[in-house]
Parts: C-alpha cells; sequence; structure tokens
C-alpha cells in the first residue's frame, strides 16, 4: 500500500452558501433514509387532531369553534417532538465538533440544519393542516388562513426550539429541560397562529395575526442562528 | 513555514485543575507526542488547541490550517464511507473530485465496502474513513487524538507512513498515543506529572 502518491485538493474559504447547502442536504438524505422520524411526527399530529373529534361529539358548531385552536395545539406538539433529534446525533458522533471546527460560518451549517428540520416536520404539517380542519367542518377561506398561519409559525418553532434543544445538550435529563424552556416560547406563535384562523372564522380580517407571525419569523431568522451557535459552542465546551 | 504553540495552557474540569503551565512549539517537519496516565488531562488539552474547549489561561497561537480528529470519529452511520469522506471533505472546504475520494478510500482498504452504510463497518474500517480524509485534506496542521484506537498493524503501519507523508510536506502534528510510531517524535509533551 503506497500512500506517498495521493494527493490532497485545494481548499477553498468558507462560505455561507456551502455551509448550509452541505448541511440541508445532509440532513435531508438522512431524514429520507430514516423516514421513522418524520412519520412518527406526521402519523401524531394526524392522529391527534382525529382523536378530538371523536372525543368532543360531533357538535358542527362546537367543532368549528375549536378547531383552529386545536390544530395549532396539534401541530405544536407534533413539532416538539421532533426537536430532540435535531442536533443530539451530531453530537454524540463527534459531527458537531467537526462542523464547528469547519471554515464555513457555524450559522450557515446551523441554519441548514434548521431548513432541514422544518422540511421534514413543519412543513408537511402545514400542507396536512388542511385535510385535518376539513374533519372540523372548517370554511375555505379559514383553512387557507389556518395553513398560511402554519406556513409562518412552524419555522419559528423550528428555529426557537432549536435553540432550546442547543442548549439542553449534553444536560442530563435534556428532555424534561427542553420541555420546559421550549414550551414556554412557542406560546406567542401558538397565540397568533391560532388566532389568525379565528379572525377568519369569525369574519374579521387575519391580516394583524399573519402580519405578526411573519415579523416575528423574521426576527427570529435574523437572531436565533447565533444564539443557537453560541448554545453548541458551550455545550461542546 | 506552519507552526503551533501553546503558552502557560491550564485547563480545569469543575474543582479539579487537570494541567497548569503547559507550554510546547512544534514547527513543520515535526510531531509531538502528548503522553500521560488515562485522566491526565490529553483530550482537554487537544481540545484547546484545536479551539473546542477554552483554556483558563495561556494562549495558542498557530500559523496554518487545523485538522482535528477526537475519539468521536464524526462518521455518520447512515451514510456510506464514499459519502461520509465528501461530507468531511465539503465540511473542511476542501474541493476533491470524486476519483481522488475514491483513491483514497482504495488505499485505506475500502474500495469494497465504499458504498456500504458506515453502521456495517468494523470500528477499525471507520477510523480507515478518517485515514482517507487526512490523506485529502491539505491542513498543515494535525490534532489527533489517540489516533491509532482500533486500527490492525497495517492501518497502524499505513498511519505511519502518512504521518512521514506529512512532515516530509512541512506538516507538524500535535497526537497524544499510547503507541510507538515509525516516524519518531521530535519531542513529547508529560501531562500530569
Amino acid at each position: 500500500m503506497n500512500a506517498a502518491t495521493a494527493t490532497a485538493g485545494p481548499v477553498s474559504a468558507g462560505s455561507f452558501a456551502t455551509g448550509f447547502a452541505w448541511s440541508f442536504a445532509r440532513d435531508l438524505t438522512l431524514a429520507i433514509r430514516h423516514p421513522g422520524e418524520t412519520l412518527l411526527v406526521v402519523a401524531f399530529f394526524v392522529l391527534v387532531a382525529s382523536l378530538f373529534p371523536l372525543g368532543v361529539g360531533a357538535d358542527p358548531q362546537l367543532l368549528a369553534r375549536i378547531g383552529p385552536g386545536v390544530i395549532w395545539v396539534c401541530a405544536l406538539l407534533a413539532a416538539f417532538l421532533s426537536l430532540p433529534a435535531l442536533f443530539a446525533g451530531d453530537y454524540a458522533d463527534g459531527t458537531l465538533e467537526q462542523m464547528t471546527l469547519s471554515p464555513h460560518p457555524m450559522p450557515s451549517w446551523a441554519s441548514g440544519k434548521i431548513a432541514a428540520h422544518w422540511v421534514a416536520s413543519g412543513l408537511p404539517l402545514t400542507v396536512l393542516s388542511p385535510l385535518i380542519g376539513l374533519q372540523y367542518g372548517l370554511d375555505p377561506a379559514t383553512l387557507g388562513t389556518l395553513a398560511a398561519a402554519l406556513l409562518l409559525g412552524t419555522p419559528i418553532l423550528s428555529l426557537l426550539g432549536a435553540a432550546c434543544t442547543a442548549l439542553a445538550l449534553g444536560a442530563r435529563g435534556g428532555g424534561v429541560l427542553l420541555a420546559l424552556l421550549a414550551l414556554p416560547l412557542f406560546v406567542p406563535v401558538l397565540i397568533f397562529g391560532a388566532g389568525a384562523a379565528e379572525a377568519q372564522a369569525a369574519g374579521l380580517s387575519p391580516a394583524p395575526h399573519l402580519s405578526l407571525l411573519a415579523a416575528g419569523l423574521i426576527l427570529a431568522l435574523m437572531a436565533l442562528p447565533f444564539a443557537i451557535c453560541a448554545a453548541i459552542r458551550i455545550a461542546l465546551d | 513555514m506552519s507552526s503551533l504553540e501553546g503558552r502557560g495552557l491550564a485547563c480545569s474540569r469543575g474543582p479539579a485543575t487537570l494541567f497548569r503551565d503547559v507550554s510546547f512549539r512544534v514547527t513543520g517537519g515535526e510531531w509531538l507526542a502528548v503522553r500521560g496516565p488515562n485522566g491526565s488531562g490529553k483530550t482537554t488539552l487537544l481540545r484547546c488547541v484545536a479551539g473546542l474547549t477554552r483554556a483558563d489561561a495561556g494562549a495558542v497561537s498557530r500559523d496554518g490550517d487545523l485538522i482535528y480528529s477526537g475519539h468521536l470519529a464524526g462518521i455518520k452511520d447512515d451514510l456510506s464511507a464514499e459519502e461520509n469522506l465528501h461530507g468531511a471533505l465539503t465540511l473542511r472546504a476542501v474541493s476533491v473530485d470524486a476519483g481522488a475520494e475514491r483513491d483514497a478510500l482504495a488505499r485505506v482498504g475500502l474500495e469494497k465496502r465504499r458504498s456500504l452504510p458506515a453502521r456495517r463497518l468494523s470500528a477499525g474500517q471507520r477510523r480507515r474513513i478518517g485515514l482517507a480524509r487526512l490523506m485529502l485534506d491539505p491542513a498543515p496542521i494535525w490534532v489527533l487524538d489517540e489516533p491509532l484506537t482500533a486500527l490492525d498493524d497495517a492501518g497502524q503501519a499505513l498511519f505511519g507512513e502518512l504521518l512521514a507523508r506529512h512532515l516530509e510536506r512541512g506538516g507538524l502534528a500535535l497526537l497524544a498515543t499510547h503507541h510507538d510510531l515509525a516516524p519518531p517524535p521530535a519531542r513529547e509533551l508529560r501531562m500530569g506529572v
């Protein structure tokens, strides 16, 4: 065996785009090879949201009244379910160390991971939500508003959840800590998200709620990747 | 010329001081062996040098790109050897064509297993993916923690060859190891004394 002929490749400077694309593509590949995680989130969402109409009885008015709120709570809990695995795998096998030492900026691959997490958890929930809404007898306009609110709200849940997961990384009993950290932070998203669909159902404009969600998303996109990186550094120290 | 220097490094974990006032200097073409009993802080020192752990005191200065490999190999179970290698290099912003990656995997003896998911490789074979990465990454500074763990005699010899070639090209290495390696270390850093 002669190693002397192996040639090393050239190094380029790290870039945001490469780091983002690398972690996004890798995490999606892993999610496709291990579809159980995504399926669990979707199954949880569909099952729990379908159990409510069975539990509270087939009163159309009551169902239409509680529908948006129940669907939002189910989506929130389903999104929470997928959080612990976000960084745990990379932490356990040492990839997180290598990512931290990478020349690509930390927020690049962290954002890529979160984007992949959202595509594998938040996006399917958003796409399925109108179907679930039908079980509650929501009218088409409310179904549309519900999906729009989820489209804006679930990325915030992924970002906030990632920050909490990174903070709880490596702590014993991290699961309980994660719930204590993340669920209270999810409350504003829940209030405005469910509020949008409820306003629409009551004949009011959902625009204020959706605008606030969009503002929250922009804020989360700008600030949280840096917080997540700081938390990962602490976890690895 | 690449160089790596630590001055007056100290680190504690909780109430216990792991090491204090550790200084060393390595320049291109030589490697420094970090030796000491278990628990003497070798891993922590290497993590300090790599920049993963913050030292309580002291400073590390280096001239050149650094590659670090710890106890955890950073190998994804669900990706193949080929994908793991390519991913690790992309993460380091090293661009290598697929042919060179295949050659490197062939040299570390993973030619026939390069498409298998890493979960079906043995511990030593997973370590060999790391050797292929060392082969293709041009970083002049190696900081490796127990690089010979789980490697068989042929694997250890291959690592020796890689290290010799690395030093020949003006690279340097800081290795924590309990083994004796073929190119002898320029100096030894004794921990826990």
